[in-house]
């Protein structure tokens, strides 16, 4: 369908709103998932240093 | 309405849903790379250029879903946002803020690929028809929960009246679902879901259908990882969340966990009387 990169890249004269489409689409799930990751890894930190705080302690807990 | 009795139910003990969700997300990540290159691969090299519109049509592969992700995530959340109001269950809150983020997203990439489709074909990045502007709105409604949720410093509160925004804007589903039949657009009208089938090439249908579950299979990914990080701050001081962040849960915390929520449910179920 397509002759070379340079014709699949060009879109059919429509690359700007194609590319522009898919590489917004690409953008915004991948800084989402950026931001899931780093938030998840930080709330992991936070629970191991309490975890560690209190078994320091010698803690049952309540 | 007992844990036995509903086998879902089971789900709305924290950690019975933090393990779940540690199970199920790898898989859902793997599920979505594969619909998503397999999608792409059809769009793009499968699927022929439309006879009218050219190339420019293959964003409909991302628009599509983006738009029915959109709306279909917006009335998930009002449907946690009302099993939170009616029977008070907070993974039903977590699973509801989790989930308007992306909703929002996917509003967003419907509304920003939908200008760039518009502008080659219609001649206009943007008209106030009747799908385009009620779909704007979709996404003023779910950034309304974002912030109405987070404005209270109760999160109790906080949450029931996003909880109650989200359900009364549930009625715009509706209108923008149905608004190309309803009223003169600019928009074109339905092309899958029809009572003759869809109305386009079988590996234009194919490209849309993989792009669709891969973007449904990506959704419910990141929706679950969002509510698992909620779920381990809301419930930082008990020692299953602390366990499960070092990645050692054990199956004795967890069920002790599972029962000592149970029982607070009880209480809280009668008015604080047990």
């Amino acid at each position: 369908m397509w002759d070379s990169v340079g014709d699949f890249l060009a879109m059919g004269g429509h690359a700007p709103y194609v590319w522009g489409s898919f590489g917004m689409v690409a953008a915004v799930l991948l800084v989402e998932w950026l931001l899931v990751r780093s938030r998840r890894r930080r709330v992991q930190i936070v629970l191991q240093r309490q975890s560690r705080r209190s078994t320091a302690n010698g803690s049952e807990g309540e | 309405m007992t844990a036995r009795s509903i086998p879902w139910l089971k789900f709305t003990a924290p950690p019975n849903f933090y393990v779940l969700a540690e199970r199920l997300t790898p898989w859902l990540w793997g599920v979505a790379a594969l619909f998503l290159v397999a999608g792409l691969y059809v769009g793009f090299f499968v699927a022929p250029p439309d006879y009218q519109q050219g190339n420019s049509y293959r964003i409909m592969f991302i628009h599509v879903p983006a738009a029915w992700m959109g709306m279909f995530l917006y009335l998930l959340m009002a449907l946690y946002g009302a099993i939170f109001l009616i029977w008070r269950i907070k993974m039903a809150d977590v699973m509801a803020r989790a989930i308007a983020p992306t909703g929002a997203l996917m509003t967003f990439l419907s509304l920003w690929t939908g200008a760039l489709w518009g502008a080659p074909t219609w001649g206009t990045y943007w008209v106030w028809d009747a799908r385009l502007t009620s779909t704007l709105i979709l996404l003023f409604l779910f950034l309304g929960y974002i912030a109405l949720h987070a404005a209270s410093d109760d999160r109790e509160k906080g949450g029931r009246a996003a909880s109650l925004l989200a359900i009364i804007g549930a009625v715009n589903v509706p209108i923008i679902y149905f608004s190309v039949e309803w009223w003169y657009n600019l928009h074109q009208g339905v092309s899958v879901m029809r009572a003759d089938g869809p109305s386009m090439a079988p590996s234009m249908l194919a490209a849309l259908l993989l792009m669709t579950v891969a973007f449904w299979v990506y959704s419910a990914a990141i929706v679950l990882r969002r509510a698992q990080s909620e779920t381990l701050s809301r419930e930082a001081r008990k020692e299953w969340a602390q366990q499960a962040a070092c990645g050692r849960l054990t199956r004795d915390t967890r069920e002790r966990a599972v029962a000592q929520a149970q029982q607070e449910n009880a209480v809280s179920e009668s008015g604080g009387q047990a």
